[in-house]
């Protein structure tokens, strides 16, 4: 009897309990452990592989990425003298090309300051709360202008010739020239495609449905070998601005098709009372329905967006230099054979962060602009 | 003096009306309608009447004429993948059918994988293992934020630089063999006896058929639950094995060997359609994981709590109530990405795989200097598949969409 009433377990006074601390396992990083890792057996298996396939990749590639590196060298002999790993040694020599082409070295800091007034024009776009952003999304719509004259010179700068433009500027001048008009064209073209006058309709349909229909690839070929047939005999036309026009429709096009699904999706009711409040066509477009269709379909304009940015890569094949232009024409230099896996992996890298932090953003803008209920 | 009218609730009056005025034309809405689209077609047709001229003076400026004749002159150069027979004293038309054959290869096999490989990853990403869920997450991130382009390269410069000379090739019990110049294997060489299998192929899959259909008919009107699956397995799959051995084996072999330089005999995918395919797959399969992934996640947890309520085993949960309801989400954007597949085999040209974007399009059009035929060839075939599948999978959305009342 005397040995029961030692017992730990025994009643407690009421509002004195012990603070006793959860059983083990039951809190902190042990729970979360089980609960996502090792909750059955067919998880602790599951899990037990996937460590095991990391400890096989992890390693090596993180080795090959940077312990064994060189990032520093003059010929690929050097490399392979310094260290067993990837060659960085060639981007660091070619950074120059991989950036500009061949764009006159001294002229240079001209696409730089293009850069910089892109990054300035861009930022009221995507910063509501900016200050001053009337006056700065002024000079967004100027921007384009400014840039065409900086790139291509004249008017006080030296002129520089289209086949010079190369590298991740030609990537980035071919995806905003993209981006800036194919929006407008297409939400033109959506409109277009849900107007009730059937030839105009009937006009955007059979172009969209065209368009989709055909690989840009090909599309670059008729720009690259058949367009000089439909002009009046004579005109030359510049490849890159051909390039860049079909880019724009090629995209417009898909636009077109995700507006449509926005504008779908606004409520006969909208238009009704649009058209009861006695606006026209296009002031009931602008004020009622876009707004709506624009905003629900974003996702699905930066993912065009994104595969405009991945697509632009194409005009490598109709001999534009395109970083992977640049890369196979360095390629090609004695010094440096052989170190294709370098280059596309560090231009795999460069696209994967434009369209990553691409994608981020309209998760950000999908989640801000979802001011109706959340499930 | 009208406003006070209309606040009354009386009937406006409307002036009598009076003579035709220009003017009527635009502010009435459907005067209005025809006018613009008469302008709209007038400019249309100017445009393309320019346009059509500018292109009979050019043809006629260089000489050209224009026609399709140039199909049927001997095409002059080699294509390293056909399955029909093809050389080079084929005609520029056989060219273009070989080429055609490769791209829908290349679409038919990219589509399979990369639809098997989507499922797994879509399925995989919903893991409640963060570990298996975030290593796929990433994965697939990484992979869709890479232009196609880069990954065939890649992969294509895997084929050709990373696999060893046919000479030291990766051997696999003397008959498969992995080397840069492609991958070899057994090439069948079929016995007459061999139609035989190809019947007991063609029996077991009707039989597998119609025994499903009976099945779903038994199970609606008593309840009663057949082995559907391994039936069919066993038709389909068993029954062409059974004939294989009872008619005596009627398949020959030919191993490929090693001889000095290179591989002989066989069968041999080429490093270019391996490249293409596994590269195109990979990409592809990204995109169907986050769809597979969507759908699953748009079927309410109420339909799968509400299916365990009725007592029904987690499998047939999914099988009966989860599935059917997330293909309803998944048809619409996996018909585009099968679209995407086809369309993409086009940058084969970037590694030398002879489709019909590099045979017709390419080549033919270099040597013959037909712009204008080969193009148009090359876009109407494009748009022909195009279209062909999304009809396919509209009628396939249509036949499982959800019938609402």
């Amino acid at each position: 009897m005397p040995n029961t009433s030692n017992a730990p377990t025994q009643s407690y006074v009421p509002g004195e309990h012990p603070d006793l601390k959860p059983p083990i396992g039951q809190t902190g990083i042990l729970l979360w452990l089980r609960k996502n890792l090792f909750s059955s057996t067919f998880n602790v298996v599951l899990t037990l592989v996937t460590l095991y396939f990391l400890y096989l990749v992890i390693p090596p590639l993180v080795n090959w990425l940077f312990l064994d590196a060189v990032f520093q060298a003059g010929s690929r002999d050097e490399c392979r003298a310094l260290g067993e790993g990837a060659c960085w040694g060639f981007i660091d020599k070619r950074l120059g090309q991989f950036t500009y082409g061949f764009y006159p070295i001294e002229e240079r800091w001209r696409v730089n300051l293009t850069f910089l007034l892109l990054v300035i024009a861009v930022l009221p776009v995507l910063w509501e709360k900016m200050p001053k952003r009337r006056l700065m999304l002024g000079f967004s719509l100027v921007f384009p202008f400014v840039s065409a004259w900086l790139l291509l010179g004249g008017f006080g700068l030296e002129s520089v010739n289209t086949d010079q433009f190369g590298g991740f500027m030609l990537t980035m001048i071919i995806g905003v020239t993209g981006i800036v008009f194919s929006l407008p064209m297409g939400i033109l073209l959506a409109l277009g495609r849900q107007s009730q006058l059937h030839f105009i309709r009937w006009l955007c349909t059979g172009f969209i449905e065209f368009i989709r229909g055909v690989p840009l690839i090909t599309l670059l070929f008729v720009a690259s070998t058949m367009l000089n047939y439909f002009l009046p005999p004579g005109t030359t036309f510049d490849l890159l601005l051909r390039v860049l026009i079909m880019v724009t429709i090629f995209s417009a096009a898909y636009i077109a098709e995700v507006v449509r699904g926005g504008l779908q999706a606004v409520p006969k009711g909208q238009h009704e009372a649009a058209d009861a409040m006695g606006l026209k066509y296009w002031a009931s477009m602008r004020l009622i329905v876009l707004p709506q269709a624009l905003k629900i379909s974003i996702p699905g304009i930066v993912n065009t967006f994104i595969g405009l940015f991945k697509d632009s890569t194409l005009v490598v094949i109709i001999g534009l230099l395109d970083p992977l232009g640049i890369g196979r024409a360095s390629l090609s230099d004695s010094k440096w054979q052989g170190l294709a896996t370098e280059v596309y992996v560090f231009i795999a890298i460069f696209f994967f962060i434009c369209c990553f932090s691409m994608s981020r953003y309209s998760i950000y803008l999908e989640n801000k602009l979802h001011t109706g209920h959340r499930i | 003096m009208a406003q006070t009218l209309e606040q009354t609730g009386l009937p406006p009056v409307r002036p009598p009306q009076s003579s035709f005025s220009p003017g009527k034309l635009w502010t009435d809405k459907k005067s209005r309608g025809i006018i613009i689209q008469i302008i709209a077609m007038v400019l249309f047709c100017a445009v393309v009447v320019y346009l059509a001229g500018n292109v009979v003076e050019n043809f006629q400026k260089l000489g050209k004429p224009f026609g399709f004749g140039f199909l049927k002159q001997e095409s002059n150069y080699d294509i390293n993948q056909t399955l029909i027979q093809y050389n080079s004293q084929s005609s520029h038309a056989r060219a273009a059918v070989v080429g055609i054959i490769n791209t829908l290869l290349i679409a038919v096999c990219g589509i399979i994988l990369a639809t098997v490989l989507g499922f797994i990853l879509g399925v995989l990403r919903l893991s409640k293992n963060v570990l298996v869920n975030k290593l796929t997450y990433c994965y697939i991130e990484f992979i869709r934020n890479v232009p196609v382009l880069v990954h065939i390269l890649f992969m294509y410069g895997l084929m050709v630089h990373a696999l060893p000379h046919p000479k030291q090739a990766i051997v696999v019990k003397e008959t498969f063999f992995l080397s840069n110049r492609g991958f070899y294997m057994p090439q069948p060489l079929f016995q007459p006896l061999f139609w035989l299998v190809v019947a007991a192929f063609v029996i077991g899959l009707v039989f597998a058929f119609w025994y499903r259909r009976s099945a779903r008919i038994k199970q609606a009107s008593t309840g009663e639950q057949s082995p559907v699956f391994w039936v069919m397995l066993a038709s389909i799959i068993g029954l062409p094995i059974l004939a294989y051995f009872l008619s005596g084996m009627p398949i020959n072999w030919e191993y490929p060997t090693q001889s000095r330089f290179n591989l002989k005999g066989g069968m041999a995918i080429k490093p270019e359609f391996m490249a293409l395919w596994l590269a195109l797959s990979m990409y592809t399969a990204a995109f169907i994981a986050e769809i597979v992934r969507a759908g699953i996640v748009a079927v309410d947890h109420g339909q799968s709590e509400a299916a365990m309520a009725l007592g029904l085993p987690r499998k047939r949960t999914m099988n009966l109530v989860v599935i059917p309801q997330a293909m309803r989400v998944i048809i619409p954007p996996l018909t585009s990405q099968y679209l995407n597949i086809t369309k993409n085999s086009s940058l084969a040209i970037a590694i030398g795989y002879m489709d019909i974007v590099a045979t017709i399009g390419g080549i033919s059009l270099n040597q013959t200097g037909r712009e204008m035929e080969c193009m148009i060839i090359v876009l109407a075939l494009y748009l022909f598949f195009s279209l062909t599948i999304s009809f396919f999978m509209n009628w396939y959305n249509k036949r499982i969409a959800l019938v609402e009342r």
